[in-house]
C-alpha cells in the first residue's frame, strides 16, 4: 500500500494551497474576467462611462484590415523566431555536446543571453543595427547592403526576429543539450558501426530521440514569441514602421494604452487568449502523436 | 569472414596506460573469448578493434588490412553491446534493417535477410514491435539479429549476456555458439564469466590489468595455466596455492609443516615456489599413503560434489585456506582430518616471485 502523509487538521490543506490560489486568482482569473467584461463595453470618448455593446467590439475588429494584418505579422514573426531560435540552439547544442575541453566555458557563454532583460536586449540590438551609428550597420553598408530598418518594414521585421530569437537561444540550448546528453552513447556507436555517417546518425537516431524536447520547446517558443517579445518590439520599433512589426500583443497595448480604445484592446486580449489556447491544444493533439517517447 | 591480428596494441588515457601491448592472431572463423576481471581492459581492447576508441600504439588488422585509422563503418564489423543499444524509436524490423538500408540494399533483399535472421533467432512474431515491448532475452536476440543480417567479416560481443538471468544466460550461450558455428564468422567475445569463456571459446585470451596473460584453448588454459593469475581465475573453486620450497622428497610449506608430494614437477627447483593444486584433483588417499591431511573446517554439499574447506593439518595455524572437491558420496564433516593425495601429473608449479609457470 502506498504510504501517505495524512493531516488531522481539515483546514490545513486549504491553508497551504491558499497562497498559490490567491496568486492565480489575483493575477490571472481576475484580469481575465475583467478583460472579458471590458471587451463587451464601449467607453465614451471622455472615459467617464461605458455602454454595454455586446459583441460589437469583436465585430469591429474582424472588419478591421489593420487587425487582420497584425495576425499575419504575428504568424510570420512567431514562425521565424521559433525556427531561428530552435535551429541555432540545436546547432550549438550538438556542437557543445562534442566539445571535450573547456565545456563549462562554452556552456556559460551560451547561457548568458538568457539573463538579459528583453528591453535591454532590444536596445542593444537597436544600437548595433542603427543605420547611422550602429557598428554592424556600418559594416553592412560597407558590404553594399542597403540597410534601413527605420523605413523598411522587412528590415525592421528581420531585426526584431533576430533580437527575439537571440534572446531565446540560451533557453533552448540548455534543453537541447540536456536532451542530447540523455541519449545513450552506445546507440550512437551502434549506428556508427552499422555504417551511418554523422549526418545520417543525426537524422535517423539523434533527432527522433530528441523529439520530446523539441516538441516541448516548440510550445514554449511559440508562446514566447506571442507574448514575451513585447519588450523587444517596444524598445526597437514601437510596432513600426507603419504596422510592419505590430504583433497582436503589441497591438493590445498600442490600441488600449496609446489609442485609449479600451474596449477593442480588451476584445483583442480575449482573442489572443483563445488563439494561444487553441495553438496549444492543436500542438498536443496532432504533433505529440508523432513524438517518440 | 576474415582474420584479425593485433600487434603490440596499446592504449593510453592521458598519462595512464591501460592496455600494455597485446598481440593476438585470430584465424578466419575462430571464436576468441577475452576474459578477465572487471577493469582489466577487455572492453577497451574490443572497442579499439571496433574503431570506437583510438589506438595509441601498435596495429590492428582485419582481413589483412590495417584499420588503425579507419572509421567503424569502414571496418566491416558488427558489434553486440551489453545494454543491446537497440534504437528505441524503431521497430524490431527497422532495427535489423538499419545497416542494410544504409548499405543501399534493395527492399526485397533487406526483407529476405531480416526474415532469415528472424527465423534463425525466433523473432518473427516480434518484427513489428518496438524494443520497449520485448523481454530482455528477446532484446538480446534482436541485437544479435542486427549483427547477423549484415554478414560482416567479424562479430564483436561485449558482455552480451550479463544482463540476463542465469537460466536464460545458459540458453543464449548455446544459441550464440550455434549461430556462430553455422555462419562461421570470426568472433571476439568479451566476458568476465569463466563458464561462458570456457564453453564458447575456440581460444581464450585471459587478461589481467591490461596484459594478455595467456592465449590458448580453454583446455590448455585449464591444464597449463601460464601464471598464478590465470590459475586462480580459471576453474571453480579456484586453484589452491601453497607457498613454500621444494625440499628433498617433499614440499616445505612457508606456513609450517611439510607435505610429501610425489609430483615430479617439483624436481630441480630450489627457489621459493607456489604449488598449485585444483580442488578437483585431490582424492581421498584410501589405502595409499596420504601426501597430506586436510583438517576440515566447513563442508558444502552440492549434490554431485562435496566441497571440503579447511587448512592443511600440520601447518601451524597460519596455513593457507584449502579446498578439496570430493565426490558427492564422500562422508565428510567439519572437524575431520582427511588424508589426501594429488592425482599424478596434475600439480602446477609457479615461481613465487614472478608468478610464472615453471
Ligand atoms: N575514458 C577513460 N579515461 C580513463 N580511464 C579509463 C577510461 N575508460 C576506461 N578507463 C580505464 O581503463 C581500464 C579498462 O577499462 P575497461 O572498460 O576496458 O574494463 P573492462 O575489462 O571492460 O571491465 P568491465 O568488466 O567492468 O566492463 C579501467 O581501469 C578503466 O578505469
Ligand atoms: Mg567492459
Amino acid at each position: 500500500m502506498e504510504k501517505r502523509v495524512t493531516f488531522d487538521n481539515r483546514l490545513l490543506p486549504y491553508l497551504l494551497l491558499t497562497p498559490q490560489l490567491l496568486v492565480t486568482i489575483v493575477f490571472f482569473f481576475w484580469p481575465a474576467a475583467q478583460a472579458l467584461y471590458q471587451s463587451l463595453l464601449l467607453p465614451d470618448p471622455f472615459g467617464l462611462g461605458a455602454r454595454f455593446v455586446w459583441f460589437s467590439n469583436f465585430e469591429y475588429l474582424f472588419g478591421d484590415s489593420y487587425y487582420l494584418q497584425s495576425f499575419i505579422t504575428t504568424a510570420v514573426f512567431s514562425f521565424f523566431v521559433t525556427l531561428a531560435s530552435m535551429s541555432f540552439a540545436l546547432l550549438f547544442a550538438v556542437l557543445a555536446d562534442q566539445v571535450i575541453k573547456g565545456e563549462g566555458a562554452y556552456k556559460t557563454l551560451l547561457i548568458w543571453p538568457y539573463a538579459v532583460a528583453p528591453a535591454v536586449a532590444g536596445v542593444m540590438w537597436l544600437f548595433m543595427f542603427q543605420p547611422s551609428i550602429g557598428v554592424l550597420a556600418f559594416y553592412m553598408k560597407k558590404a553594399g547592403i542597403h540597410w534601413d530598418p527605420l523605413l523598411n518594414g522587412t528590415h525592421a521585421m528581420t531585426l526584431v526576429v533576430a533580437a527575439a530569437a537571440w534572446k531565446q537561444i540560451s533557453y533552448n540550448f540548455l534543453f537541447f543539450l540536456a536532451g542530447l546528453q540523455a541519449i545513450p552513447k552506445s546507440l550512437i556507436e551502434a549506428a556508427a558501426i552499422d555504417g551511418a555517417g554523422r549526418w545520417h546518425r543525426f537524422r535517423t537516431i539523434i533527432f527522433p530521440l530528441l523529439s520530446p524536447t523539441t516538441f516541448f520547446l516548440l510550445v514554449v517558443n511559440i508562446v514566447y514569441a506571442f507574448f514575451e517579445t513585447f519588450g523587444i518590439i517596444h524598445t526597437m520599433t514601437l510596432g513600426g514602421p507603419g504596422q510592419s512589426t505590430t504583433i497582436l500583443v503589441y497591438k493590445v497595448y498600442a490600441d488600449g494604452f496609446v489609442g485609449q480604445d479600451l474596449g477593442s484592446s480588451a476584445a483583442q486580449s480575449v482573442i489572443l487568449m483563445v488563439v494561444v489556447g487553441l495553438l496549444t491544444v492543436i500542438q498536443f493533439r496532432y504533433i505529440e502523436r508523432r513524438v517518440h517517447y | 569472414m576474415a582474420t584479425i591480428s593485433l600487434r603490440d596494441v596499446r592504449k593510453n588515457y592521458g598519462n595512464t596506460e591501460v592496455i600494455h601491448g597485446v598481440s593476438l592472431d585470430v584465424a578466419d572463423g575462430e571464436f576468441i573469448v577475452i576474459v578477465g576481471p572487471s577493469g582489466c581492459g577487455k572492453s577497451t581492447l574490443l572497442r579499439m578493434v571496433a574503431g570506437l576508441e583510438r589506438i595509441t600504439g601498435g596495429t590492428i588488422e582485419i582481413g589483412g588490412r590495417v584499420v588503425n585509422e579507419l572509421e567503424p563503418r569502414e571496418r566491416d564489423i558488427a558489434m553486440v553491446f551489453q545494454n543491446y543499444a537497440l534504437y528505441p524509436h524503431m521497430s524490431v524490423f527497422d532495427n535489423m534493417a538499419y545497416g542494410l538500408k544504409i548499405a543501399g540494399k534493395s527492399k526485397a533483399e533487406i526483407r529476405e535477410r531480416v526474415d532469415k535472421a528472424a527465423t534463425m533467432l525466433q523473432l518473427e512474431p516480434y518484427l513489428a514491435r518496438k524494443p520497449r515491448a520485448l523481454s530482455g532475452g528477446q532484446r538480446q536476440r534482436v541485437a544479435m539479429g542486427r549483427a547477423l543480417v549484415r554478414d560482416p567479416s567479424a562479430f564483436l560481443f561485449d558482455e552480451p549476456l550479463s544482463n540476463l538471468d542465469a537460466k536464460l544466460r545458459v540458453q543464449m550461450r548455446l544459441e550464440i555458439k550455434q549461430m556462430q558455428q553455422s555462419v562461421g564468422t570470426t568472433s571476439l567475445y568479451v566476458t568476465h564469466d569463466q563458464v561462458e569463456a570456457m564453453t564458447l571459446a575456440d581460444r581464450l585470451v585471459v587478461m589481467n590489468a591490461g596484459v594478455a596473460e595467456q592465449i590458448d584453448t580453454p583446455m590448455e588454459v585449464y591444464r597449463k595455466p601460464a601464471t598464478t593469475f590465470v590459475a586462480g581465475f580459471i576453474g571453480s573453486p579456484a586453484m589452491n596455492m601453497l607457498r613454500g620450497a621444494a625440499n628433498g622428497t617433499g614440499f616445505a610449506l612457508d606456513g609450517g609443516g611439510r607435505i610429501a608430494v610425489r609430483a615430479d614437477e617439483l624436481a630441480g627447483h630450489d627457489r621459493p615456489l607456489l604449488l598449485g593444486v585444483r580442488p578437483e584433483h585431490l582424492v581421498l588417499a584410501g589405502d595409499r599413503d596420504p601426501e597430506f591431511e586436510l583438517s576440515v573446517i566447513a563442508v558444502e554439499t552440492l549434490g554431485a560434489d562435496t566441497l571440503a574447506h579447511g587448512r592443511l593439518a600440520g601447518a601451524n595455524g597460519t596455513g593457507d585456506a584449502f579446498v578439496a572437491r570430493l565426490p558427492g558420496s564422500a562422508r565428510v564433516s567439519a572437524g575431520d582430518r582427511l588424508p589426501l593425495v594429488i592425482e599424478p601429473g596434475t600439480a602446477h608449479v609457479f615461481d613465487a616471485e614472478s608468478g610464472q609457470r615453471l
